[in-house]
């Protein structure tokens, strides 16, 4: 309850944090809503030398949208994307995502980037992350980088992000056409980390066959994965339940997901499945429902 | 850039305007309870669940265990101690005196500061939603029934309703 | 809140009147033990074992002391001559009681994972929290042993010297016929084994202290969290070495307690040493992680059932043989819980004619395991409950109609266990809680839901509670180190304002309003005139406590006594002040008027001034207003009811979901409804809880897995379901109000009352039993091993 000292750098701009993180690399942490880290150092599971806090850099809270896609600020807040119309308009899966995320204050304060820079194995995001083939902005005075989210999470708590960049930005596309989402989490108590988490995200097109699909799995191993096998399977197909349901049984391949207090290996395998198929079924009736509102 | 080993502070805290030197590891809970003696914000865990030390930041229900201090620096907070108006209840403590929404207490100033940021954007909540709006709020002793009764009571009160009595 | 049936009507008692202290609570302007803020006052901070065995070899204190504001560091070794060990306090008779040392901090061995092995004293928590980081302890390493079953088989690793096996007492009870004739007879026996799991109480507030000593008067002044400051004072004042009259105990507001606030800890006795050493106050708050692993547990057995049962479902016997775990010491009531409080309510509200019990305490490396809510009878009328519903499975009868085959219909009844129930109608409450939960209707839809595949199960729970706790010569008789009765003083002022002192130590629960209640009725003033006091040894005469539901039946029984001794009083002044003879002296509400003339009256405020201006007392009568009363009862008051769930089972994920939940109490007389039906949410909920989701979790080595909230899975408002409370009041006979207690009935009947309904949507699936509790991927691997998924 008692965190470890440390000094503080707060930089007032973003070139200014990237000659810092450079100046500092592996002895300064990056302090955001600190809804990751600062329960670490309660704890002094954690106890870095330096911390830059970057909660007061201006314009790196935002969502718009640019060509297609959607940028989101990496300070953004999870409340913020759990509230915003143009991701309940345009990509409603980060939203809900969001919304499963902690409870109320959590939401309130935690960052996106944050989240994705932790790369918790059971946080929510990465499910989204991997379902919608999102990229991520990572600066330094180096330069920038997009990194794909099939090549951002590397393991439990750790990434692609080197000690000198700074997560500047997450893209995800703009939706189009008749599509639908959802994210399914399995708790044992509200306000819980997913014991299984199942984003998904389907397009069908006018005569009811999927033309896209998205899925991605969080809790179920080291780092959020995403399920090729069920994506197969969706993608070509008619629109219906017997897909999705042949589809989800694939949901587990390649699964070797951790036994700890909570769930056993094999409980979060079969969950992977009934989760994934959940998902599944709702986006596809809110892709119907696109359609016929449309059609 | 110089890295600080201390930070000077300046908060609007329930009105008042405060400035502070002090640790960058000075946990805002422990600004609040040890620096301005309001300990109506209480500290019921050490691993940022049970939201008995929840104000409101900047409009924010935020758990004040999970911030440094200086993290609410130029900030308003409000307390717990801060919601009476005019020497008269808020209507959610109101609500929670009149449907015996606490026995110990203990939680209960982080579910009236958590509620009070729900309500302000949910003047209409449903049972359901109050009940996830206060799931980062632990109370060991309520079984939250009358707490969740207290805040549609509270509710219906704040849009200007007289109250389901 | 609703009353399905009244004992009487009254004006005050059996109101939902609102509570006193609330307005000071939801503003913020509460006063708990970490609030308070001394001039000069250090802060203290606990080096605690990492490891849950071991051989401490050498402290090395020098880098921690060496921190800018340390004040001061101390080893066990150190410590040892001024704080004395912690003592348990129901010595058990007749059970080869060992009570190995406990001392309060560590100086050779540690027997537990979060065990107290050295204190930091500084001037800031954080630097304190630094100096323990810096304090380097050498340890060996010890096997340790972790579950009660390992722990008595040969070559486990042995806690204590002279405690051979680690078993800390044996104790039995035999009741009744004997078991293997009554079994023989009966012509069936169903075996079961039970675990009733480890819990955590989890009270929000978690335990500390505040001391500061006065060296020119010798007095030391502290405010602890606890649920009985005389006994805190009493203890410490062994403990420590001072006189009791020197040491003053202030129970500020407390932050819920469900027992875990009964016993003693070491952590009082250090900060109270720790003022006095240093001369400066002292302030210790546990974090949640310490006190998960420093505060007591609950809980914790290893039950062996047998049921002798014939064939239409009439249970005759039942024998228990328990496995007790007391982890690594004996806390304060430790010994008396799985015994006394277990053993002898084996019978529950049914006609068994044989009860046959033997309990094994045993240590092991954990946490210390006390009383927490219900202590004992939970545990009891678990058995008992799941009982009922496998004769049922096996009988292939209705779980409801084998409890009406077996229960005794009403009370006065003596169970074979010798104790004596008071009075209930137990038959009929339990046909009215079937009604109101529409029992018949939720047996058709369960028919119902299994054709479409989905699963909904019905649980019963009826229970019957020994609470009021308790007479003194019973008590004693245990071994228990105390009597058991409750002190109040009611004082009438000069004006006519009453002050209640009672010995009770309310932390929650309310019971300020119901004391004034209370006095109000009997006194026929209003509530509004009545301040209670309690929770300071300074200003409170000698009192037991608040725990075992005891606070309104003793404590309250004993304030009506002490109301109505000074209302006699009151009508010997007013005889005087109306210059007639006292048996002619009438009183309605306030007033005394002489019978028949009730225009010429004097109101109780006229005759608390003439008690003091004294001038006009009748002869031998002492001036004052007040009387004080120590009430023992005559027995125990038991309380009992029955709860039904309705839940549904996930097929797919092993998720419950409680559909409805009804509970209906007979706790007596209801003094205040409104907070009765808040002690019945409540511990429903925590009930619940047990049922389906907490566990405190050990590795092998002893290690605490579930350490803060984030793994230990106390429920939210969102697991929470609707609980739905009615009342049934039959007086206790020998209480002086006639009231029961109702703080823990509701956690002890919800958890088997869940857990039967989870078993019983599982049914036909052909599944026994699941030990709690019963979270998603249990039932799932349930339903797996059957091949349903
Ligand atoms: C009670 C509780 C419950 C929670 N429940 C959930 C849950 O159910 N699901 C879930 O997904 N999460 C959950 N979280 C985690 C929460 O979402 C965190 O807010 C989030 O993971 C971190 O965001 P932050 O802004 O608070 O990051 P911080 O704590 O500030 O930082 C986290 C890490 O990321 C680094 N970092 C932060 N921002 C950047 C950046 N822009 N560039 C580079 N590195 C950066 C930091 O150095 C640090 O290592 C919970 C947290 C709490 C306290
Ligand atoms: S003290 Fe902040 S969440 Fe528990
Ligand atoms: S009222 Fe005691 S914890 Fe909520």
């Amino acid at each position: 309850m008692y965190p470890p000292r440390f000094s503080l750098i707060v930089p007032s701009t973003l070139d200014e944090a990237l000659e810092i993180l450079s100046k500092y690399g592996e002895n300064a942490k990056v302090l955001a809503g600190g809804h990751s880290l600062i329960p670490l150092m309660k704890l002094r599971l954690a106890s870095p030398k330096y911390i830059v806090y970057i909660g007061k850099l201006q314009g790196l809270s935002y969502i718009r949208e640019e060509a297609g896609r959607i940028h989101i600020g990496a300070l953004t807040t999870h409340a913020t994307i759990e509230s915003s119309d143009l991701l309940a308009k345009r990509n409603p899966l980060l939203s809900e995502t969001a919304s499963r995320i902690g409870d109320l204050q959590v939401r309130n304060m935690g960052t996106i980037g944050g989240s994705l820079a932790h790369a918790d194995p059971a946080a929510d995001y990465p499910a989204a992350m991997m379902a919608l083939n999102a990229e991520i902005v990572a600066k330094s005075i180096r330069g920038e980088r997009v990194i794909k989210a099939s090549d951002f999470f590397k393991g439990p708590f750790t990434t692609a992000l080197r000690s000198d960049e700074l997560l500047v930005e997450v893209r995800i596309p703009a939706l189009n056409g008749f599509f639908g989402t959802a994210y399914e989490k399995l708790v044992f108590r509200a306000m819980d980390f997913a014991i299984v988490g199942v984003a998904a995200m389907l397009e069908i097109d006018k005569t009811g066959t999927i033309v896209k699909a998205g899925v991605g799995l969080t809790g179920v191993g080291s780092t959020a994965v995403r399920a090729k096998g069920v994506e197969e399977e969706l993608i070509g197909k008619p629109a219906s339940i017997d897909t999705i349901v042949k589809a989800s049984a694939r949901a587990s391949e390649n699964l070797n997901p951790p036994s700890d207090i909570r769930a056993s290996s094999e409980y979060r395998r079969a969950m992977a499945v009934v989760m994934t198929r959940r998902a599944l079924s709702r986006a596809l009736e809110a892709a119907k429902a696109r359609m016929k509102g449309q059609g | 850039m110089e890295a600080l080993e201390k930070v000077r502070i300046t908060v609007k805290v329930n009105g008042k305007i405060y400035t502070h030197d002090i640790d960058p590891r000075l946990l805002l809970v422990h600004y609040i309870r040890d620096y301005l003696g309001l300990t109506g914000t209480h500290v019921g865990c050490d691993t940022s669940n049970c939201g008995a030390c929840t104000v409101i930041l900047n409009g924010k229900a935020v758990k004040s265990c999970t911030l440094y201090a200086f993290m609410a620096d130029g900030g308003e907070i409000l307390t717990v101690e801060g919601l009476e108006k005019d020497g008269k209840l808020h209507p959610i403590q109101e609500a929670f005196w009149e449907n015996h929404a606490l026995q110990c207490g203990f939680c209960t100033p982080g579910m009236i500061m958590t509620l009070y940021d729900f309500l302000s954007r949910n003047p209409r909540p449903t049972e359901e939603e109050v009940r996830r709006a206060i799931e980062g709020n632990l109370c060991r002793c309520t079984g939250y029934q009358n707490i969740v009764k207290a805040a549609l009571w509270a509710a219906e009160r704040m849009r200007g309703g007289g109250g389901d009595e | 809140m609703s009353f399905i049936h009244r004992a009487r009507e009254a004006r005050h008692i059996g109101k939902p009147v609102k509570r006193k202290e609330d307005p000071r609570l939801v503003t913020g302007r509460g006063l708990y033990v970490d609030d308070i803020k001394l001039p000069g006052m250090l802060y203290a901070a606990f080096v605690r074992s990492p490891y849950a065995h071991a051989k401490i070899k050498g402290i090395d204190v020098s880098k921690a002391q060496k921190i800018p504001g340390v004040v001061g560091v101390f080893t066990g070794n150190d410590l040892r001559g001024k704080i004395g060990p912690i003592p348990t306090g129901w010595m058990l008779t007749g059970a080869d009681l060992k009570v190995p040392e406990w001392p309060a901090v560590a100086y050779d061995r540690v027997r537990f994972a979060g065990e107290i092995v050295a204190v930091v004293v500084a001037q800031d928590p954080y630097v304190a929290r630094d100096a323990v980081d810096a304090v380097e302890v050498d340890y060996e390493p010890l096997p340790a042993v972790v579950r009660s079953e390992d722990a008595i088989k040969p070559g486990a690793p042995q806690l204590h010297e002279g405690v051979p096996n680690n078993v800390a007492f044996r104790w039995r009870l035999r009741g009744g016929d004997d078991f293997d004739e009554v079994a023989r007879k009966a012509g069936r026996v169903i075996r079961q084994r039970m675990i009733n799991q480890r819990l955590i109480p989890s009270a929000m507030e978690p335990r500390g202290a505040v001391a500061e000593y006065n060296r020119y008067t010798g007095e030391l002044t502290m405010w602890i969290t606890t649920q009985n400051p005389h006994v805190h004072r009493l203890f410490l004042s062994g403990i420590l070495g001072i006189p009791e009259n020197k040491i003053r105990v202030i129970a500020p507001d407390v932050g819920g307690g469900f027992g875990s606030k009964i016993p003693v800890y070491p952590l009082e006795a250090i900060v109270g040493r720790m003022a006095i050493e240093l001369g400066r106050p002292v302030k210790y708050v546990e974090t949640r992680r310490e006190n998960f692993m420093g505060t007591i547990h609950g809980r914790d057995h290893v039950e062996d059932v047998e049921v002798a049962v014939d064939g239409e479902g009439n249970v005759h016997g039942i024998r228990v043989k328990t496995l007790a775990n007391m982890g690594a010491y004996l806390s304060t009531a430790a010994p008396g819980v799985p015994t006394i409080l277990f053993g002898t309510m084996l019978s529950g509200p049914y006609k068994i004619r044989s009860v046959d019990v033997d309990v094994i305490g045993v240590f092991t490396n954990t946490t210390p395991v006390d009383a927490y809510r219900g202590a004992g009878r939970p545990e009891a009328t678990y058995i008992l409950e799941r009982v009922m519903d496998l004769v049922a499975r096996e009988l292939k009868l209705d779980p409801a109609e084998v409890r009406r085959r077996n229960m005794i219909p009403e009370a006065p009844y003596t169970a074979v266990t010798g104790l004596v129930y008071d009075s209930g109608k137990y038959l009929e409450v339990f046909e009215r809680a079937l009604k109101i939960a529409d029992y018949e209707g939720w047996r058709r839809r369960q028919e119902e839901a299994r054709k479409e595949g989905r699963l909904i199960g019905i649980g019963i729970s009826s229970y019957i509670e020994m609470c009021g706790i308790a007479p003194s010569r019973i008590a004693r008789a245990t071994g228990f180190g105390m009597g058991l009765w409750e002190s109040a003083i009611v004082r009438i002022h000069p004006s006519g304002k009453v002050t209640v002192f009672t010995g009770t130590s309310p932390h929650g629960q309310g019971e300020d309003i119901a004391f004034a209640q209370i006095v109000a009725e009997e006194l026929g003033i209003s509530p509004e005139d009545v301040e209670v006091v309690h929770g300071d040894t300074a200003s409170v005469q000698f009192g037991l406590g608040t725990y075992g539901s005891r606070t309104t039946p003793v404590g309250g029984g004993a304030i009506a006594l002490a109301a109505r001794r000074v209302r006699e009083k009151a009508r010997k002044i007013a005889a005087a002040l109306l210059e007639a003879r006292e048996e002619d002296v009438m009183v309605e509400g306030s007033k005394f008027y002489v019978k028949g003339v009730p225009e010429k009256f004097v109101t109780l405020q006229q005759v608390a001034l003439a008690a003091y201006t004294a001038d006009k007392l009748p002869p031998g009568v002492e001036p004052g207003l007040e009387a004080t009363v120590f009430y023992d009862p005559e027995n125990f008051t038991f309380p009992y009811g029955t709860h039904i769930a309705v839940v549904e089972v996930d097929r797919e994920t092993g998720a419950v979901k409680i559909l409805r939940y009804v509970a209906v109490d007979d706790a007596g007389v209801i003094v205040n409804p409104m907070l009765a039906e808040g002690q019945v949410i409540g511990g429903a909920l925590q009930g619940i809880a047990q049922a389906l989701y907490e566990e405190a979790v050990y590795d092998a080595s002893g290690n605490l897995l579930t350490a803060g909230f984030n793994d230990y899975l106390i429920p939210t408002a969102k697991e929470a379901p609707k609980i739905e409370s009615y009342f049934y009041e039959t007086p206790s006979p020998h209480n002086p109000l006639g009231v029961k207690g109702i703080g823990e009935t509701s956690t002890i009947a919800s958890t088997p009352a869940v857990v039967n309904a989870v078993l019983d949507a599982l049914a036909h699936l052909d599944i026994r039993h699941i030990d709690m509790p019963l979270l998603p991927n249990k039932i799932y691997s349930a339903l797996r091993e059957k091949g349903v998924v």
